[in-house]
């Protein structure tokens, strides 16, 4: 497919690799924010071509996996409902909440539904007007235009019947999370690419020059990788830490306006509970008052639970990039992507998920080598 | 969850401009795409689609950066070994 395969081309890999050899002095850890890279470094082994003395860390960048355990178990008791139609994207289905996850609740008669978009839980709400019909809206900056536009169509179609369950979470305040906690190791960023795509990367300039670390925009194939590495390494190499823009076929400074204007007339940035890690300010989004009609959690008069995580998993040093995800004592036994313990072993970007299904055979031998 | 891949627009319906959508070609396999946040995207062009809502026009000139940098690369470590 045009703009996929060319940039997947092996031998401008390897000549990217080479250039990224040449310029490595030292030794550099940088973070990929966003779990589609993480996938996509794991898959294509790209961390293996480069000097030893660059470490890539996993970053929080999938919100499957950040979603607390209390906005799940939330899901579930409206996915309970006999009245309710509950959307949501497949990777959230298997996602463990405290005794259960959606899929239990499909099984056991509840009418749970996979979409492909938003505006499908729209059509359904138009269509089922005896049902009440909710989506649990999860996502990064990249998915929240989308739900801006549900939200939008449906107050315009006068839909009554028709609610999100909001888990919107933001990217840079996630990564000053990082970046300010006493162990972070991070020293440079590759920021997410399709995030970027929809809020431009302005407001990445003052956390670079704070924190004093490179951010490089940067896409999600081979080719955009590396050089996402190269352009990162080379200002760490010279001293420098601005954010540059790897991903300027999709990424402009300014981000996508038409799509920013609807996010902030529809929501509100709200502090939120990020899963393993705690409550971050101002990291989230929440529906704005004009629009409460369609706040799921107002509507089916949910108390606020608190929620114990299960103290095996510790996905929260994961997401924060402390451990790999093969060095958790629960990964492979008892944590798989069949009974996950957590949401990283589940959704498609989590890091655990990607280590089971890319490296489990490696890591292990390699941790069962004699060092 | 942040996936999103570009495809070819290869029709277009002229409807209220926020509820604007497209049938787009993802290399044989074509969906209907909401197009309301790509206001100046035409038959023709390529659109990165993430949750069946186009979230940027791919720019032509900017796709073709990498491989330009590549090729003088490789130029220049030709001319460096071939040189005296």
């Amino acid at each position: 497919m045009k703009y996929l395969d060319e940039y997947r081309d092996a031998r401008l890999a390897h000549q990217l690799a080479r250039e990224i050899h040449r310029v490595t002095t030292r030794s550099w850890t940088l973070m990929e924010v966003c779990g589609g890279q993480t996938h996509a470094i794991v898959k294509f082994g790209i961390d293996q071509v480069l000097p030893k003395q660059i470490t890539l860390i996993h970053g929080p960048g999938c919100p499957v996996c950040v979603t607390p355990v209390e906005l799940i178990d939330k899901a579930l008791e409206i996915a309970s409902r006999p009245d309710v139609i509950f959307c949501s994207f497949g990777d959230m289905l298997r996602v463990p909440g405290t005794a259960a996850d959606l899929l239990s609740v499909k099984a056991a008669g509840g009418d749970v539904r996979i979409v492909y978009s938003p505006l499908d839980a729209v059509k359904l709400a138009q269509n089922n007007p005896a049902k009440e019909v909710v989506f649990f809206a999860v996502g990064f900056e990249t998915t929240a235009p989308a739900t801006a536009m549900a939200v939008h169509q449906a107050a315009a179609k006068g839909l009554a019947n028709f609610s999100l369950l909001v888990s919107h979470v933001l990217v840079p305040p996630g990564m000053e999370a990082i970046l300010s906690s006493s162990n972070c190791r991070v020293q440079g960023f590759l920021a997410a690419g399709h995030v970027c795509t929809v809020m431009g990367f302005e407001q990445y300039v003052p956390i670079a020059a704070k924190y004093r670390v490179p951010i490089v925009v940067t896409g999600f194939e081979p080719l955009d990788i590396l050089q996402g590495v190269l352009m990162a390494v080379s200002q760490l190499e010279s001293g420098r830490a601005v954010v540059e823009n790897q991903y300027s076929r999709a990424v402009c400074r300014a981000g996508n306006e038409p799509a920013q204007h609807l996010i902030r007339q529809v929501f509100r940035i709200v502090s939120r509970q990020w899963r393993g890690i705690g409550s971050i300010p101002k990291s989230g989004l929440g529906l704005r008052a004009a629009y409460a009609a369609f706040d799921a959690e107002r509507k089916f008069g949910l108390a606020a639970l608190r929620v114990e995580e299960p103290s095996q998993c510790l996905s929260g040093l994961v997401l924060q990039g402390q451990i790999k995800p093969h060095q958790c004592p629960a990964f492979g036994a008892p944590c798989t992507p069949d009974r996950p313990l957590g949401a990283p072993m589940v959704s498609s970007e989590g890091a655990c998920a990607a280590y089971y299904r890319y490296r489990r055979d490696t890591e292990a031998s390699a941790s069962a080598t004699p060092s | 969850m942040c996936l999103a891949i570009p495809g070819k627009i290869i029709s277009l319906t002229d409807d209220d401009p926020l509820e604007r959508a497209g049938k787009v070609d993802f290399g044989g396999v074509f969906k209907d795409v909401s197009l309301g946040f790509v206001p100046e995207a035409k038959v023709g062009d390529y659109v990165i689609v993430h949750v069946g809502f186009a979230i940027s026009r791919v720019d032509e000139e900017e796709a073709l950066k990498v491989f330009e940098y590549l090729k003088e690369m490789e130029n220049l470590s030709e001319l460096k070994e071939g040189g005296p």
